[in-house]
């Protein structure tokens, strides 16, 4: 007994143990072991769809049907890509998607920080009523307001036309447009007064405050609002959808109608086998679709990260 | 005018202030009456009706709460899809809410190639939306790898109660879906987590307590107000979905010869009523908590 614990208390030991169960100093091998293991595992759970989503939409029509062919396709076959961008009319699509998200996404960007704005540094009645309506516009499912609106777009021909979604972007109504607005006020509020009232001495009034001393301070904001909004705007298919009706695709909206776009151009009955729809081919076009937002993410991925934290969006 | 303000300058301060500071908003202002209030009120106006719309007109034809009745008593399809809508919004919630929470501390942590796990954990905000989704789930990429099709699972999940059954195999088969909600959420949890000083950690640790402990009494109170944020947003996130059933039925149901906008709109309404209790009975089960750790 006595010499075990003797072995125990041994300094050799005790570093031994240190370094295994971590002491004040290191964190220790096990637990960064089981960290890393952690980190691994959801790691893989989180890419495995997009891992199997590009595996499958190189593998050629044999591949697919061969059971022993899972993760490595015997050749690299780009055939479902070629048909995908022909299906998906991929030049336009994009072009009208890149359009339909980065302009609303500028408007509601600015639009949300003058708000945010006065909300922040204003006193005034009915600003608490001002905020749970704010909620209230997060909160309302679209399939509420969707359909009178759509009734009126109708009416004045806007349906199908850009400005169906930009409009709601430049009034605050944007998609999401509450969470950004609330994103900017957090942002002014936690902005010391000191700058904003110095200028006001200079004689400066509140407009030319707002635009050369508060919004500078306010960049992380709205680098974090434009890119989550470019983002839910791209992936918004629900309103686009309805209000774009007849007019302008974007290529969410293509991607949803892909086995009918694909039946048009390749119709069932008269194509090879080799050429009918198969899961690749999906594979293909859904790749095609996250793609441009893949590029935007891996070059701007510090930002999307790191102004987050600079914003601190929980408040108090 | 003049003399009153010349007498009582305080008060016109805070009314020019005032007035300034509707300025700023007087933009939402508008917005919000024209794209949520007025078309909201007229959601709730053809509920009640039966609508029919031609090229140039829109019909109303009051039936009173007849549209309601149907949805809840002759149309056994909604019913069910929103009691199925109900138990999956309460058994995501937690699970998104611990697992974004995980990911946050272990985030937090100083490792390496951390930069590269970041990447990838916030990669679903950037990739979920409807239509991809969607081609994943009939892929069976969306899935938990195979889990649900074992033999000893599918016994298994024979011998349970109805009750129980489905809200295991809905984990079973939408794991990952589920995991992809979490994404916005990790980012809320890590900046809170960066506001904690991390003088609190060391004072407590060099007042012997223990990795557990520091867990309990400091930094799940810290994170208790993203908490309440995080269980709302997924709540609003999940509901909103465009692949939702309901929400897929409510728009079939739009451009139904038998449904209609009348009915279409009747069923939004229920199923915005429910959502709205379901936040309520997450936020006052959350809110006396948040309120404690907060004080």
């Amino acid at each position: 007994m006595t010499t075990m614990s003797a072995i125990l208390r041994h300094p050799a030991v005790e570093r031994m143990r240190g370094l295994l169960f971590g002491s004040r100093a290191h964190r220790g091998w096990v637990f960064t072991a089981v960290l890393y293991a952690l980190l691994i595992a959801i790691g893989f759970v989180y890419l495995q769809p997009l891992l199997f989503m590009f595996v499958t939409s190189i593998k050629s029509p044999d591949d697919l049907l061969n059971p022993m062919v899972q993760w490595v396709p015997t050749t690299l076959y780009l055939g479902n890509y070629e048909r995908s961008l022909r299906v998906l009319d991929y030049g336009n699509t994009l072009l009208s998607s890149i359009a339909l998200s980065v302009t609303p996404s500028l408007l509601q960007t600015a639009v949300a920080a003058v708000i945010g704005y006065g909300l922040a540094r204003y006193r005034f009645r009915g600003k608490s009523i001002i905020f749970l309506l704010l909620l209230a516009t997060f909160v309302i499912p679209p399939q509420n307001t969707v359909i009178p609106q759509m009734l009126r777009y109708r009416d004045i021909g806007l349906l199908g036309d850009p400005l169906a979604i930009i409009l709601p972007a430049v009034l605050g109504q944007g998609y999401r447009s509450a969470i950004f607005i609330l994103i900017f006020y957090q942002s002014f509020i936690s902005l010391p007064k000191v700058l904003e009232e110095s200028a006001r001495l200079d004689g400066a009034n509140d407009l030319r405050i707002f635009l050369s001393v508060a919004l500078p301070s306010a960049i992380p904001a709205m680098i974090v609002s434009f890119i989550f909004s470019v983002v839910w705007y791209w992936n918004e298919t629900f309103l686009t959808s309805i209000y774009l009706e007849g007019g302008v695709t974007t290529l969410p909206m293509q991607l949803s109608r892909f086995t009918q776009a694909y039946e048009n151009l390749y119709p069932p009955g008269v194509v090879n086998i080799f050429e009918r729809l198969n899961e690749a081919v999906k594979m293909a076009g859904t790749f095609l679709n996250i793609l441009p937002l893949l590029v935007m993410y891996f070059v701007l991925q510090r930002w999307f990260v790191e102004s987050v934290e600079m914003t601190g969006i929980t408040g108090e | 005018m003049n003399k009153r303000a010349s007498l009582r300058p305080e008060i016109t301060l805070r009314a020019r202030e005032a007035l300034t500071g509707w300025g700023f908003i007087l933009i939402w202002v508008i917005g919000f009456a024209l794209f949520t209030a007025i078309p909201l009120f007229e959601t709730l106006r053809y509920s009640f009706n039966q609508v029919s719309v031609t090229a140039t007109n829109i019909q109303l034809n009051f039936v009173n709460f007849a549209n309601y009745s149907r949805a809840l008593f002759t149309d056994p399809t909604f019913v069910e899809l929103l009691i199925g809508y109900m138990i999956e919004t309460l058994v995501s919630v937690p699970i998104v809410i611990i697992f974004a929470m995980i990911i946050a501390l272990f985030l937090n942590q100083k490792f390496r190639f951390k930069g590269l796990f970041r990447v990838i954990f916030f990669l679903p905000i950037v990739i979920t939306s409807g239509p991809v989704i969607r081609e994943l789930t009939a892929q069976g990429a969306a899935s938990a790898p195979g889990i649900a099709n074992i033999p000893a699972v599918v016994d298994f999940l024979q011998e349970l109660p109805r009750a129980l059954r489905g809200p295991i195999e809905y984990l079973l088969t939408s794991f990952i879906l589920i995991l992809w909600f979490s994404g916005v959420q990790i980012l809320i949890y890590l900046s809170s987590l960066q506001k904690v000083d991390r003088s609190v950690y060391e004072a407590a640790a060099i007042d012997g307590a223990s990795a557990w402990e520091i867990f309990w009494k400091i930094v799940l109170p810290a994170l208790s107000t993203a908490t309440l944020i995080n269980a709302i947003y997924t709540i609003v996130t999940l509901s909103h979905f465009s692949e939702n059933r309901v929400i897929r039925y409510i728009y079939e149901q739009t451009y139904d010869v038998q449904g209609g906008i009348g009915y279409a709109s009747a069923l939004a309404f229920l199923y915005f009523g429910v959502m709205v209790i379901l936040l309520i009975i997450v936020f006052l089960f959350l809110f006396r908590w948040v309120r404690r750790a907060t004080r």
